[in-house]
């Protein structure tokens, strides 16, 4: 004997225990005085490159760094990012598209957080599903490169309208791609209004120093000042 | 794709709830999905099928209510529906904003469940 089917309330996040997670994770970054830094893009935009600039530079600058970084097989990025001298730990995610913070977690262990100022996690190459995982950071960089399209941010809203800040790579390309600049401007305004755009080539290192002052800035208005410093 | 794991954490969050109320049988789950929750609604659809196979929730229907991106516009002091999600402007008066009053939504609603009644 059985009764009617009946409605019952649930009223739950479907990523409630990731979101439980990340805040953890952010309250423990909080507390160890660590800013953290995501870097999402699609496979190809640079994301290593501007990484491996950017912890050389931090690092010669007196900033003790480190970098978890996501791919589904390899762990070239991890040995290519070891090059900086920086603590780098690969994520070899299998078959998953995505870090969350679960992955963040388990990477953390031995390292001790209180002995970093800064910890940068890039992500598997992937437009699409790293915009519904909060993995505790402070800051979610998206990047697009010149060879991508200036189209790139209307394909994509979800990522772009997440993220904190977009930077342009490859602009040393711009040329030879006949990159519409003021589009992807445009583009990015229009699906996340007010978000700061930054356009570099780690390359060249054109724009590198402007990217590196607005993280810096950044840590510091968290209330960090003094403690990350950028030549 | 990232549809499936979506779809597992569903089902886990849904067994849970179905056990907790003593709930044999689930015959359908309620899922607000936002336009901007990065969840593809046909791949989830299809995830979820594949993925109920074996678990309680088996045979049961998800039914999705797909939720548009409504903005709050400063200018006009009021909530917006978007026109589209390329395009973060108000669709009264043309002002730009970022600020996503509804839209994100991954939200388990509710369950429909059948109750196993004790036999005496």
């Amino acid at each position: 004997m059985s009764s009617q089917p009946r409605l019952v309330e649930v009223r739950q996040n479907v990523l409630k225990q990731n979101d439980l997670l990340a805040r953890s994770l952010r309250q423990r970054f909080e507390a160890a005085g660590v800013f953290v830094v995501s870097l999402v893009s699609s496979p190809g935009s640079g994301k290593t490159t501007l990484l491996e600039k950017t912890l050389t530079r931090l690092i010669d600058n007196g900033n003790r760094v480190a970098a978890l970084v996501g791919d589904l097989a390899t762990e070239n990025d991890a040995a290519r990012l070891a090059r900086s001298q920086a603590p780098v730990k690969q994520i070899v995610t299998g078959t998953v598209c995505h870090l969350d913070a679960d992955m963040v977690q388990r990477s953390l262990e031995g390292w001790e957080l209180k002995d970093l100022d800064c910890l940068f996690i890039e992500n598997v190459g992937n437009l699409v599903c790293p915009s519904s995982y909060d993995l505790g950071e402070n800051l979610r960089v998206v990047l697009m490169s010149v060879t991508e399209g200036e189209d790139k941010p209307l394909k994509y809203p979800t990522i772009f309208n997440t993220a904190d800040v977009a930077v342009i790579t490859k602009m040393d390309l711009a040329e030879a791609v006949e990159f519409d600049l003021a589009g992807a401007y445009e583009n990015i305004q229009s699906v996340r209004p007010g978000m700061e755009v930054l356009q570099l080539s780690a390359k060249t290192g054109d724009g590198l120093n402007e990217y590196l002052g607005f993280l810096v800035s950044r840590m510091e208005s968290r209330s960090l000042v003094g403690k990350v410093s950028v030549g | 794709m990232h549809e499936l794991s979506i779809a597992i954490s569903i089902i886990e969050g849904a067994s849970q709830e179905a056990l907790s109320r003593g709930g044999a049988q689930v015959h359908a789950v309620h899922l607000k999905l936002g336009a901007l929750s990065g969840v593809v609604k046909d791949a989830l659809l299809f995830s979820y099928e594949v993925a109920t196979n074996g678990t309680m929730l088996e045979g049961s229907r998800l039914v999705i209510e797909d939720v548009p991106v409504v903005i709050y516009c400063s200018e006009c002091q009021a909530e917006r529906r978007l026109k589209s999600i390329q395009q973060f402007c108000c669709p009264v008066c043309g002002a730009l904003s970022s600020d996503v009053v509804r839209g994100r939504e991954l939200e388990l609603v509710a369950i429909e469940i059948e109750e196993v009644e004790e036999i005496v």
